[in-house]
């Protein structure tokens, strides 16, 4: 089964996100930043990442596009969440090389429509 | 789906960031220009609001959002950060905090003071308050086109992924397979553009794609599947099934009217070109290969669906009172009998001439007679689709949950036999969800699904239909039918049965397993009534079960009832017919074989003892039998059986004639028919004789005891 990274320094939304991919039985790691993504990713190889745009540390934005630098996951699909407010930010991240995004706040369901959209 | 998730987690985590809120404001107190710290107020106060919404937590979403648009602003350097800002935001913080205070059972918050805050912030923004919330919902119905009439529709759906579409992460192979999901889809891809080989850069993408979908779901629906690659990808939707596209008197469009309607090629290339068109186009490098292969695809598609509505229309043209055909299938069955006997007697006349013609009306007779049987077939769908009704509302009302599935609607079957057959299957399926599924909490418990499953199917089997009603609940226990049956004394106690025999006791009258009466079982019919309407269908039931697996109960139904294939035998000169379904072998019986078995009615047939009935005796024909005489073994309810006759005569077509009134009671006849010479012959319903036959000799030993 495909393996997720979910990046966010909220461990409420963390834990929502990877329940839900949990509960569709995809492998799940979390990472709270995006340092600690680059991080744990370069040991790591996942399927995909969906991360949060503001984090401390490194940025979602920064993070999609060192991904991106990176060999191993210029291909891989990155999504990205955003909230309504955020149509510049948006805008970024796809420039940054993000694959999709999804809107905060959103259900389960939408989520894994989003998932199943872009890894098939 | 749902996923429950435990909203201790978030309120913990909003409590905190709360505090660091708190903590950041005041720091930024200090200096207000700290890009830094202005970062970590929205952050705080947009993971709140985020994770509010997700958990529930509607009012604290609602709230910090007009807080959050406002920061955002001062993010952005649109406003600066004031002493004004900070004591807003502040107080505004606590105002979530006691949101999140009531909401974990404490006091309510003070709505008025909510406004007064949110009032305050929007008042700190340049130009018109609020504006920014209200940006965000008038772009939501951006760009949704009208929506178009139902039903299912064909779309062209051009799209032209750019070069770099890779870089994001896209896949658009996915993307296709959304669109094929969608409905019945055709998909060209256009090379044309593909480079040699050398010159290929496998991280660019050269390949777009025509796809022609014909789906339920509306253009919006069609972009949507695009939502992420606006930006990489050119999608150009089409409605292809336009009225004028589709009205059956219009010429279909032409190639080149085609490819000039989507802007392949302007009018004058067509003109230009206009001969053998589409390796023209080629030659002179207007349009590739692949953009005909489109234009074609596109062209057939239009002409398919003009094919269908056609055929739908004449298909709906034609609507009979059903008395009607059955009054054409008497007549067809007169004919084939004046047939016969044309047959017959052109035979015996031995003219070439009459029996050229004889040999023309009988081929001409079996093809109006097939077709007239055709048309009263119909496909035993819609009998499915009641059923589907009939478990939901019975598994509701008895609190099991049950699937049904459905195989073989299309199966056709002769429309007396499926009026016929409603009320039988109906008791067995009744009967499945009642004795068979067990509740919810026994399949947990036996390790099944918590859903019980019905299968219904359908097939056809030589001149039979199959309808198998099966289910994958407790089966059916032979040792317990058969202690039930002693118990009520329809059965001796040290009587032997077979699994098979012992299923079929379900069938008996006033037999009912069932521990408890329930709103289902207690309508007073049983599974005797299934029995006694499948017999006067000529059809037969098995039963297969496995105990703990479930049970599949087999009904073999006769295509027709107005015609049946025959075995005519003689008796004396007294002709009788015997249904050639259950007809397995002849074999001969001669005097001193009945004088082997010592006088009981049984042969030896390859090492099988097969009890035998003399119809001779049984009808009391008088006269001396041949010397050798004839058995025919027939399968009847799972046994075989022999009959004994004077002569085979052969294979014979029967139209069925029913015995009329005064007749009603001889129940060893189903019916009779009448012979190419004019001879009555009566058609046996071997199944009756049999049970007539041992209720006769139980009733004998009985007695004899």
């Amino acid at each position: 089964m495909a393996k997720i990274m979910t990046v966010d320094d909220s461990a409420s939304v963390r834990q929502m996100v990877s329940l839900t991919m949990k509960g569709a039985g995809y492998d799940v790691v979390e990472a709270v930043d995006g340092k600690d993504a680059l991080a744990k990713l370069k040991g790591d190889k996942v399927d995909m990442v969906v991360t949060d745009l503001n984090m401390p540390n490194m940025d979602g934005i920064e993070l999609i596009r060192q991904l991106r630098a990176l060999a191993d996951y210029k291909f891989v699909p990155i999504i990205m969440l955003t909230t309504e407010s955020q149509a510049t930010r948006k805008q970024e991240g796809k420039d940054a090389g993000a694959t999709g995004w999804i809107v905060k706040p959103f259900k389960p369901a939408q989520l894994l429509g989003v998932i199943k959209k872009v890894l098939g | 789906m749902s996923v429950e998730i435990d909203t201790s987690a978030f309120t913990e985590e909003a409590y905190e960031l709360l505090s660091e809120l708190e903590d950041s404001l005041l720091e930024l107190e200090e200096s207000p220009g700290d890009q830094e710290l202005i970062g970590r107020v929205f952050r705080a106060m947009h993971t709140i609001k985020g994770s509010g919404a997700m958990f529930g937590f509607d009012a604290v979403a609602e709230f910090t959002h007009e807080v959050e648009t406002v920061f955002d602003m001062a993010r952005n350097g649109t406003i600066s950060v004031t002493k004004e800002l900070i004591n807003l935001t502040l107080a505004a913080r606590d105002q979530i905090r006691a949101i999140l205070d009531a909401a974990g059972g404490g006091s309510p918050a003070n709505e008025e003071n909510a406004q007064r805050i949110i009032a305050g912030l929007r008042g700190l923004v340049p130009g018109a308050g609020g504006g920014a919330a209200g940006g965000a919902a008038a772009a939501k119905g951006k760009g949704k086109k009208p929506v178009v009439e139902a039903g299912p529709h064909s779309y062209r759906i051009r799209v032209k992924p750019h070069a770099d579409i890779f870089a994001n992460g896209t896949n658009p192979i996915l993307l296709l397979n959304e669109l094929r999901e969608m409905g019945e889809s055709r998909i060209i891809a256009l090379t044309d553009d593909l480079p040699d080989i050398g010159a290929l850069d496998p991280e660019q993408c050269y390949l777009s794609w025509e796809v022609f979908l014909t789906t339920e779901k509306d253009e919006n629906a069609i972009q949507d599947v695009f939502i992420f690659v606006d930006d990489e990808c050119d999608v150009n939707v089409r409605l292809l099934d336009r009225e004028e596209n589709l009205s059956t008197d219009a010429e279909p469009k032409k190639l080149g009217q085609i490819l000039v309607e989507r802007g392949d090629i302007d009018q004058e290339d067509l003109e230009e070109a206009l001969q053998p068109l589409g390796d023209r186009l080629v030659d002179a490098g207007v349009v590739g290969k692949d953009q005909i292969r489109a234009a074609l695809t596109e062209q057939q598609l239009v002409q398919e669906k003009r094919e269908k509505k056609k055929k739908a229309e004449a298909a709906t043209s034609v609507r009979v009172p059903s008395d009607k055909l059955d009054n054409l299938v008497d007549l067809v069955g007169e004919l084939v009998t004046v047939q016969a006997r044309l047959n017959q007697t052109s035979a015996s006349v031995g003219d070439h001439d009459l029996q050229l013609i004889s040999e023309e009306v009988e081929r001409l007779t079996a093809e109006l007679r097939d077709n007239t049987m055709s048309i009263r077939m119909l496909a035993i769908g819609t009998t499915f689709n009641k059923f589907k009704r009939l478990v939901r509302d019975l598994s509701l009302e008895l609190g099991k949950k049950i699937e049904m599935t459905t195989e073989g609607a299309e199966t056709e079957l002769d429309k007396t036999v499926i009026d016929q057959l409603n009320d039988p299957l109906v008791h067995i399926i009744r009967n499945s969800i009642d004795h068979g599924v067990e509740n919810p909490k026994d399949r947990l418990a036996a390790g099944k699904p918590e859903e019980g499953l019905i299968h219904l199917a359908a097939v056809h089997s030589g001149a039979s239909v199959l309808i198998s009603v099966a289910d994958d609940g407790k089966g059916l226990d032979p040792q317990f039918l058969k202690r039930k049956a002693i118990e009520k004394g329809i059965l001796p106690p040290d009587v032997e049965l077979t699994d098979k025999e012992a299923y079929q006791l379900i069938f008996g009258a006033g037999f009912s397993t069932a521990e408890k009466i329930t709103n289902v079982s207690g309508r007073g019919v049983g599974m005797d009534v299934v029995r006694k309407s499948i017999d006067a269908l000529r059809g037969q039931i098995d039963v297969q079960s496995e105990l703990g697996k479930g049970t599949t109960i087999t009904l073999k139904l006769p295509l027709t009832l107005a015609i049946i294939e025959g075995l005519l035998v003689e008796i004396a000169h007294d002709f009788f017919v015997l249904p050639l379904a259950a007809v397995e072998e002849c074999v001969e019986l001669s005097r001193d074989r009945v004088a082997n078995a010592h006088g009981r009615h049984v042969i030896n047939v390859r090492d099988e003892i097969v009890p035998y009935i003399r119809i001779r005796d049984r009808f009391g024909i008088e006269g001396e039998s041949p010397e050798i005489e004839q058995i025919v073994i027939s399968e009847v309810d799972d046994k075989r059986v022999g009959f004994v006759v004077d002569r085979v005569i052969g294979q014979h077509q029967t139209v069925i004639k029913n015995l009329g009134k005064n007749f009603e009671h001889s129940e060893e006849f189903s019916g009779a028919t009448i012979l190419g010479d004019g001879t009555v012959a009566l058609i046996l319903d071997l199944q009756k004789m049999v049970r007539f036959v041992q209720h006769e000799e139980a009733e004998e030993n009985s007695g004899g005891e």
